[in-house]
């Protein structure tokens, strides 16, 4: 267990102030923030959260809430004022100064949201110093450092000044400095945060290959939900000093805890972070291809749908059956659905972002149908319900069946070829959607 | 009559007598050693020939800032040998610069550990106005009590004179580094040590520089008021100027307390700057000392 967490915080708060453990204490009883105010400022407060090994762990909040306290007191730069803080089984807090700069040393380095280059020395020395730190040799870390420099993207710049670079490219040397160090952590304090939106997107997109490459834990700081969607595995959403909800990208935006989550989250371009599979339903048309041609028409009618998804074998999808065709066969009394299949349906994978679904949706006639790996049919995402989700209205419409497409023969001349009772309940609900 | 007096003055007088009474091996210990100090380094710039010395600081100065100051400075050191100043000017050369090295090496320890710690910084603060705003004359009687006429009163007094802005300059240049570098220093565990040496004291050198200059310069001004407790040099001569109101004299060995001052001044403000005419030369002459050539911006 202990060795899949890489760092683990757990009941921590900062206090600045004259008595600090006397406002953790009322904090601890239930005091809000307000309430201890005339005695000092609660920056953190019972902050618990476990960042798992090669995850990237982003801690979002606006300024104030505390998020740059809560990084600093992960390296010991902030003495905790009550909770512990584990760096990869080393205790951070309460620990001796000398402890303290070995575990930095060692196990966790930090990218700065003003870059805090050494300005009188070059990219590659920048970029070797935390390997000096460590004590490694000159020409080891150079070479080293080197690697690293060629690895974000910088050779040719070895000799340069920091004062030489444009900010990207100071924030490259940051991050190099950070790699170099070779550590399993990684805090990114607002790190992105002073550059321009280009090279923003630009860094993100190389911190996350980075990542996929290297494999490093990293805890990132950002004020940018559109950011946190971007590069979180899991998101610490923080207000006034407490972490008001941790999940991934998704759990925020479907399910945010509260209020402030959703009124946070509700700018965000959610096309681009839902995928199929938080937004699709089970599918209900759906008939097994050995069913017949008579099935097929009772679920459609039932169902007030023009067309019935068909299943093989493993509920493998198959292609679609269309009312008019379902009919005929009925009528000339035949009884192979397979001849009569439609295989022209829209699929995706249950990770398309909505974003992708769009253009799909328009071309097709039948929901889009949302299959695993193996060809199975998982669920479906009618054009409502795609509508719903890209505009965050809520697509439960309760006792409503979302009828996608509707039936094109009239339900009576349904009821007369099946020669059955007629339609149940749902039915007649389903005509007024 | 009003029976009010605080006798602060008896009490400055009790204790400059306890201390010249009981501590007397020490400041003769002390006087041994500024007087040796001066005596050496007197020695290097009066033995030698003036055209030597005007030499060697006319190559000081082409390296410092290039020809023009030297040009400039070797004339005006020239111009001190004309109005017959030279070995007062070297005289006083030598006072200012064994007292300016002793308030430097005294004054930035203290400013680094006054930037260190708000603690020693409030102390220290009330102490340094004390010592900046206490007419300079006042320093000159304890000195001369405990150190008997000479030059070396005149150099204790310019310590005390010139050590204010060596501590608060260097507080500030050290106080000035941006936070997140020493941060950055402290998370990639550095020692105190280590974050003072290799971050705070070269990004605060320009500051720290500037408060050399000014210690050098408050040395200077120092140098007449020396002359009045017998430290001889340029004060000596400014001082009889003044006692037989001889104009030429005065303005003779004035104009060479200028001179010595501009020079002092530019060049300590050069090393300052950090680039030096010295360190293009070299960029010049060793290309790999400077970049190498970069590939063209992508961006």
């Amino acid at each position: 267990m202990t060795d899949t967490i890489a760092v683990r915080a757990k009941n921590l708060y900062k206090v600045f102030g004259r008595r600090p453990h006397e406002i953790v204490q009322q904090l601890e009883k239930g005091a809000t923030r307000a309430e201890t105010a005339h005695l000092g400022t609660a920056a953190v407060i019972d902050a618990s959260f476990d960042v798992r090994v090669g995850e990237i762990f982003v801690v979002m909040g606006l300024s104030g809430s505390g998020k740059s306290t809560l990084i600093r007191m992960l390296n010991g730069l902030l003495e905790s004022t009550s909770g512990s803080v584990t760096v990869g089984g080393d205790p951070i807090s309460g620990t001796s100064p000398k402890r303290l700069r070995e575990v930095r040393r060692s196990r966790v380095s930090m990218v700065f949201q003003h870059f805090a280059l050494l300005p009188h020395r070059t990219v590659l020395d920048n970029v070797a110093y935390g390997l000096e730190i460590q004590g490694v040799r000159k020409s080891e870390r150079l070479a080293k450092a080197r690697q690293v420099v060629a690895l974000v993207g910088l050779d040719g710049w070895e000799d340069k000044l920091p004062g030489e670079l444009s900010g990207g490219m100071k924030q490259r040397v940051g991050l190099a400095r950070a790699l170099a160090a070779d550590t399993e952590v990684l805090l990114m304090d607002e790190a992105f945060s002073a550059l321009d939106p280009l090279i923003r997107r630009e860094m993100q997109e190389q911190l996350i290959e980075l990542q996929a490459d290297l494999g490093k834990t990293i805890i990132f700081i950002t004020h940018d939900l559109n950011e946190a969607m971007f590069l979180g595995d899991r998101i610490a959403v923080m207000r006034d000093g407490r972490i008001v909800q941790i999940g991934t990208p998704e759990d925020i935006l479907t399910d945010p805890a509260n209020d402030y989550v959703a009124q946070f989250v509700q700018d965000v371009d959610r096309s681009r972070v839902l995928t199929a599979a938080s937004v699709m339903e089970p599918a209900r048309s759906v008939i097994p291809v050995t069913a017949g041609p008579r099935a097929a028409l009772r679920v459609m009618r039932d169902l007030q749908t023009s067309a019935a998804f068909v299943i093989g074998r493993n509920r493998v999808l198959a292609g679609a059956v269309h009312d008019k065709r379902a009919l005929a066969q009925v009528r000339s009394n035949e009884s192979d659905l397979a001849a009569i299949l439609d295989p022209e349906i829209t699929t995706v994978t249950a990770d398309t972002l909505l974003v992708d679904l769009v253009e799909p949706s328009v071309g097709s006639a039948l929901p889009i149908a949302v299959i695993d790996d193996k060809g199975r049919l998982i669920g479906v995402v009618p054009r409502v319900t795609l509508l719903a989700a890209l505009g965050n209205v809520s697509s439960n419409t309760g006792e409503l069946t979302i009828v996608d497409p509707p039936l094109t023969i009239e339900e009576a001349v349904l009821t007369d070829t099946l020669g059955d009772a007629g339609p149940d309940q749902v039915s007649q609900k389903g005509v007024t959607v | 009559m009003n029976d009010f007096r605080i006798p602060l003055g008896d009490w400055a007088d009790v204790a400059v007598d306890f201390v010249t009474d009981n501590l007397d091996g020490f400041f003769d210990f002390l006087r041994a050693i500024f007087l040796a100090l001066y005596d050496a380094v007197d020695l290097m710039l009066s033995s030698p020939p003036f055209w030597a010395i005007i030499a060697v600081a006319g190559i000081i100065a082409l390296l410092a800032r290039g020809w023009v100051f030297a040009i400039v400075s070797i004339a005006a050191l020239t111009l001190i040998v004309g109005v017959d100043q030279w070995e007062n000017a070297m005289d006083s050369l030598a006072l200012i610069l064994v007292a300016a090295v002793i308030a430097l090496l005294i004054s930035i320890p203290i400013g680094i550990a006054a930037a260190g710690s708000k603690t020693v910084s409030a102390v220290v603060r009330p102490i340094l106005d004390l010592m900046q705003t206490m007419p300079a004359f006042v320093y000159l009687i304890p000195a001369l009590l405990l150190f008997r006429v000479g030059v070396v009163p005149g150099i204790v007094a310019t310590i005390i004179f010139a050590l204010a802005p060596g501590v608060r300059l260097t507080e500030l240049g050290i106080r000035g580094v941006d936070s997140e570098v020493v941060e950055a220093g402290q998370a990639f565990g550095a020692s105190k040590w280590r974050i003072l040496r290799q971050i705070q004291l070269p990004l605060a050198m320009p500051t720290i520089m500037a408060g050399v200059n000014q210690v050098i310069m408050l040395s200077l001004s120092m140098v007449v008021i020396a002359g009045m407790v017998g430290a001889g040099g340029l004060g000596g001569d400014i001082v009889a100027a003044l006692n037989r109101i001889d104009v030429g004299l005065g303005v003779e060995a004035g104009i060479s307390v200028v001179i010595l001052a501009i020079f002092l001044d530019r060049l300590t403000a050069s090393l300052g700057h950090g680039r030096t005419y010295l360190s293009r030369i070299l960029d010049r002459v060793i290309p790999s000392r400077r970049n190498v050539v970069a590939p063209a911006r992508t961006r």
